[in-house]
C-alpha cells in the first residue's frame, strides 16, 4: 500500500468525521441559526477533506484536477450560500435561540 | 480499497437518511433548506466514491460537478425567494 492511498484512506476517514459531526449538529441543535453554524463550517471542512482524499487515490491527471477544482469551488461556495439563507432567515424574521425561552 | 471506498460510501447513505428527518419534520421551510443543501453535499461525495466503485470515473466527475453547481444555484435562488415572500 503505497503513500498516496494512506494519506487518501486518512482524509476519507477525516471527512467522515466531520460529516458525522455535522449531520449531529443538524439534528440536536435547538433552533435554524445553530443549526445552520454545524451544517455550514462542518459540511464546508468535510466536503474538502473527502475531495483531497479522492485526489490523492486518483493521483496526477485530469480527473484529479477536476477534482481538485470541485473542492475549491465547494469551498467558495458552501459558505456563500449558507450566508444567504441565514441572511433570508434573519430578514423574514425567524427568531433566533434565548437562553430565557429555553422551554419554547 | 475498494471494501473501504463502499463502506464510506454506506455510512455516507445512513447520514443522508439522518439529514433526511430535518427535512421531513423540520419546523419551517427555512430548516429544510439548510438540510437539503446538507445533503446535496453529501451526495456529490456519494456519487464520486460510486465512480471510483464503477471504474468510471471520468463520466461521475461531470455529473459531481454539475450536481455542485446546480446544489449552490437552488440554496441560493431558494433564499432569494424566501427573502422577497411577504410572511
Amino acid at each position: 500500500m503505497s503513500f498516496m492511498t494512506v494519506l487518501s484512506i486518512l482524509c476519507l476517514l477525516g471527512g467522515f468525521f466531520f460529516f458525522f459531526t455535522a449531520t449531529i449538529g443538524l439534528l440536536r441543535f435547538p433552533d435554524f441559526f445553530t443549526r445552520l453554524h454545524a451544517t455550514g463550517k462542518g459540511d464546508t471542512l468535510a466536503v474538502f477533506l473527502s475531495l483531497l482524499g479522492l485526489a490523492f487515490y486518483e493521483g496526477i491527471s485530469l480527473t484529479g484536477l477536476k477534482i481538485l477544482i470541485i473542492a475549491i469551488f465547494m469551498f467558495i461556495a458552501q459558505p456563500t450560500a449558507t450566508h444567504a439563507i441565514s441572511r433570508a432567515g434573519m430578514r423574514s424574521g425567524v427568531k433566533p435561540w434565548m437562553k430565557e425561552n429555553i422551554e419554547s | 480499497m475498494d471494501y473501504f471506498f463502499a463502506a464510506v460510501g454506506l455510512c455516507l447513505c445512513m447520514l443522508v437518511l439522518l439529514a433526511l428527518y430535518r427535512v421531513v419534520f423540520g419546523p419551517g421551510i427555512f430548516n429544510r433548506v439548510a438540510a437539503i443543501s446538507a445533503i446535496g453535499t453529501k451526495t456529490l461525495v456519494i456519487l464520486l466514491i460510486f465512480g471510483l466503485l464503477y471504474q468510471r470515473i471520468d463520466m461521475f466527475i461531470d455529473i459531481s460537478m454539475v450536481y455542485a453547481l446546480l446544489n449552490f444555484i437552488g440554496c441560493v435562488a431558494a433564499a432569494k425567494y424566501l427573502e422577497s415572500r411577504q410572511e
